[in-house]
């Protein structure tokens, strides 16, 4: 048995390791485009709301802190215990999506979503090509609907989980299904860990 | 626990600062602890750890080599241009 | 020969342990995946033969006579998609790196047979994707989907290719994945790192790649379809993207794919090789080290597709010189194994004949890999066939030869049948002979100018291009063949014992086919690998 768990823990670091390459070739575009169009950038990243960012940064931690205790209930037994906090980690998450559907509900009646409907005012008086800010604004709705995507299914996962732990499935012999699901809650966190300071707080020019 | 709070709200203070390069440091320890004690990854086997340094060193390698095409690209110019 | 061999296969064994369709279709047994992988990527090998054979006869005449421009662009691009992704990526890992890696490990199965049944899942829906496009009027990009062509400028279905790619691309994400964790923690008691077979040492190694690499492919046709949706604007210059961006992304992944294709092949041949001469392999550490080396310099080199597209000249000098340091572990590899053969007691059965094709094949399509490496050479040959004929050398002329040669191998041992050693030799000659006559003149012709993905040409390279459909004809038949006697054998094939070739190796050490769990008893190895030495001359029955 401690074979197949060792077995099936490894196999989701290496399941991460792929989630790492595929968001990566997205930070790689975004390096790419930053360094060329930083101006753009720059201007792009004014219509962030920093507050809600920040706030959605701080719900992330504390998920994957509710997740990381949950995993710790389930490997010492105490599984009521365990069912609690990964229903606190899918409140967190869901308060996260909230916040991200208030967020992208600001940028679509802003036209700030890429195509046809996209406008910027101001980007002549910044001395900015629109269609540059249009590209940070593709990355930043690829980059955060693929993490919002990812999160949905987390959701789901951690659903699952907590279904199954109520029923009994996990004991301190038995609770590598727990685990994983935290390691994938974890990797999601850790893309988000990173999203905000390069979508968020790329300059801050008009002040305060 | 109180340190990763902690560092959620040292990303606030950097408000008035533009340095990504400090917004990209706290981002780094805060993933770094993440990774560590949340996933386990101080207590897990050597292999575990070798994967994800693989993982992120690939993921630099992406990133750097294609800088080498993207920062170079003004440093020859076509005589006469 | 008297011995206590089984003299028939109804005993029980993973094909007749349960029958019926869903029998199959829901199985978790490793051996029937590949099986099921086997009929599939077939099935998309004579897809990919099929368009093959349209271009050829286009090219028959220098005029575009046969079909238009556009279609032929949907030609080749649809034989590359076919060939790339549904036949050859697949290929050895998923037929015989699942048939053959739990019982060469010595496990029951691999570590996650429920993924592996997803895995084949994909390819299958992946491949509907694909070939539903293909019905309703194909694609016309080039399998390499360049911006912003694929992007904005194409009318044809790249969204329902893209997205089969997609899908596809993780079904190979899952093999590589399950390969891994099985090589890692599945081993039986006593198989050490050092006595792996190394055809396990270059599975391991293509699946390191295909964990890495496969993802930032996935998520840049993702980026193609969003664009082409929505019109983003990263790829397109008229909006402020970069076409090059593009192509890194893709190249990150591509060409480290020609390595997932390469190295399992690789893997076959120092199995036969060493089966065959009756000797350990030359150097086992080498080779196993130069399988890793080349998964990892692999990914060092991919902007050697770009030298002309416009990326700097430093880019370009830093990626020539790692390029160039790729071909080393390669090489080792050929040495390696020519140095198995010295002597060696070498016998030419069929499996042998395609190993011997491979390393003359493959070292002629390496080398002129080493050629394109340089920059200046590169300029002037590249996007011509001097191009097409390198890749076709590699991955035909190489893997595609390792691949049958691999089958022919291990029938045996996965259908309980011989298959009729004369019509093998005659195909494998065919196959050899067609082959060179097909790509060879394109080597001259793309140095003589003849640009690539064109479907008409200068009236004097017509005797070229006529020599090579002629060789495309032979080649034709050299693989209709072999699909005729495998599928004879099933039925009339004379029966094989556990271990016919006399090899040496945990998966000869069941019966032929083995039995659903592979291993009534957890094997205990205390030999090391390719131990010919002591290996008795004569095949010694095995217990059950």
């Amino acid at each position: 048995m401690d074979q197949q768990k060792d077995a099936s823990t490894f196999g989701m670091w290496l399941f991460l390791v792929t989630e790492i390459m595929f968001f990566g070739g997205l930070f790689c575009a975004y390096l790419v485009y930053r360094s060329t169009y930083y101006q753009a950038f720059v201007e792009g990243s004014q219509t962030m709301n920093i507050w809600l960012g920040a706030t959605n940064t701080a719900v992330l931690i504390c998920s994957s802190l509710s997740m990381a205790l949950g995993v710790r209930c389930a490997q010492i037994g105490k599984t009521k215990m365990m069912v609690v906090l990964l229903l606190i980690t899918i409140v967190f998450g869901f308060a996260f999506l909230g916040i991200k559907g208030v967020e992208y509900h600001e940028h679509w009646v802003n036209h700030q979503f890429p195509g046809p409907t996209f406008q910027f005012e101001g980007a002549e008086a910044a001395g900015v090509n629109p269609q540059n800010i249009q590209i940070y604004f593709s990355l930043y709705w690829a980059m955060t609907g693929l993490h919002a995507l990812h999160m949905v299914i987390g959701i789901g996962l951690v659903t699952w989980i907590v279904i199954a732990g109520w029923r009994g499935a996990y004991s301190p012999d038995y609770y590598s299904p727990v685990e994983n699901v935290g390691l994938y809650w974890h990797f999601v966190d850790l893309v988000w860990i990173y999203l905000f300071p390069l979508l968020y707080l790329i300059s801050k020019k008009h002040g305060g | 626990m109180v340190f990763t709070g902690v560092t959620v709200f040292a990303s606030f203070i950097e408000l008035g600062d533009w340095n990504i390069v400090l917004a990209l440091t706290i981002a780094t320890i805060k993933a770094t602890l993440v990774v560590l004690f949340f996933m386990h990854l101080y207590y897990s086997s050597k292999l575990t750890k070798v994967t994800m340094i693989a993982a992120i060193f690939f993921l630099f390698l992406l990133l750097a080599l294609s800088m080498t095409d993207y920062l170079t690209r003004g440093w020859l110019t076509n005589p006469g241009h | 020969m008297a011995t206590a061999v089984q003299t028939t296969v109804e005993t029980e064994n993973y094909l007749n342990n349960g029958y019926g369709l869903k029998s199959w279709l829901l199985t978790r047994d490793h051996k029937r995946i590949a099986i099921l992988y086997l009929i599939s990527i077939t099935a998309m090998f004579f897809v990919g033969g099929f368009f093959a054979m349209l271009i050829r006869l286009e090219l028959l005449t220098p005029a575009g006579d046969l079909v238009s421009s556009d279609t032929y662009n949907k030609l080749f691009t649809m034989h590359g998609i076919s060939m790339i992704f549904f036949f050859l990526i697949p290929s050895v890992p998923a037929v015989l790196g699942n048939f053959l890696i739990p019982l060469m490990v010595g496990a029951k199965d691999l570590a996650f047979p429920r993924i592996n049944l997803l895995s084949w899942y994909l390819y299958i829906i992946g491949a509907t994707f694909a070939l539903v496009s293909m019905v309703m009027g194909g694609v016309d990009t080039g399998w390499t989907f360049y911006t912003p062509f694929s992007t904005t400028y194409s009318n044809t279905h790249v969204i329902g290719t893209a997205l089969g790619i997609f899908i596809a691309g993780f079904s190979s994400i899952f093999t590589g994945l399950n390969f891994i964790v099985t090589i890692h923690r599945m081993r039986a008691p006593g198989m050490t790192w050092t006595r792996l077979p190394l055809f396990c040492w270059s599975n391991y190694a293509a699946s390191i790649i295909m964990v890495l690499g496969t993802p930032v492919v996935a998520i840049t046709i993702l980026l193609v379809a969003l664009e082409r949706l929505f019109h983003i604007g990263v790829f397109n210059p008229a909006l402020g993207g970069d076409p090059l961006l593009f192509q890194h992304l893709f190249w990150f992944y591509s060409h480290p794919a020609v390595y997932i294709m390469i190295l399992p092949g690789m893997g076959v041949i120092s199995e036969i090789v060493t089966c065959f001469s009756r000797k350990r392999v030359f150097g086992y550490e080498f080779v196993a080290l130069a399988s890793i080396a080349i998964a990892v310099l692999g990914f060092l080199v991919w902007a050697h597709h770009m030298f002309v597209a416009g990326i700097s000249v430093y880019a370009a000098l830093v990626f020539s010189l790692l390029s160039y340091l790729v071909a080393i572990p390669s090489a080792v590899k050929i040495f390696n194994w020519t140095a198995t053969l010295y002597k060696g007691s070498i016998r030419y059965d069929t499996p042998m004949l395609y190993a011997f094709g491979f390393m003359g094949l493959f070292t002629i399509g390496g080398l002129t890999g080493v050629f394109l490496a340089s920059i200046g050479v590169d300029v002037h040959v590249t996007d011509t066939y001097f191009v097409v004929a390198h890749f076709h050398y590699v991955m035909v002329g190489g893997m595609v030869l390792a691949y049958m040669g691999g089958l022919h191998f291990w029938w045996p041992k996965m259908t309980g049948r011989m298959y009729p050693e004369g019509w093998a030799k005659l195909s494998a000659l065919l196959v050899f002979v067609g082959f060179n006559l097909t790509f060879f003149p394109q080597f001259i012709l793309g140095y003589m100018g003849m640009p690539r993905r064109y479907h008409a040409y200068p009236p004097e390279f017509q005797v070229l291009n006529v020599l090579s459909t002629a060789g495309a004809s032979v080649l034709a038949v050299g693989y209709v063949l072999p699909m005729i006697y495998f599928v004879w054998s099933l039925r009339y094939g004379k029966l094989a014992g556990p271990n016919p070739w006399n090899a040496v190796g945990l998966e000869w050490m069941t019966p032929s086919p083995p039995p659903t769990q592979n291993f009534d008893e957890t094997p205990v190895v205390t030999w090391e690998a390719y131990d010919y030495e002591h290996q008795p001359d004569e095949e010694v029955p095995v217990g059950h």
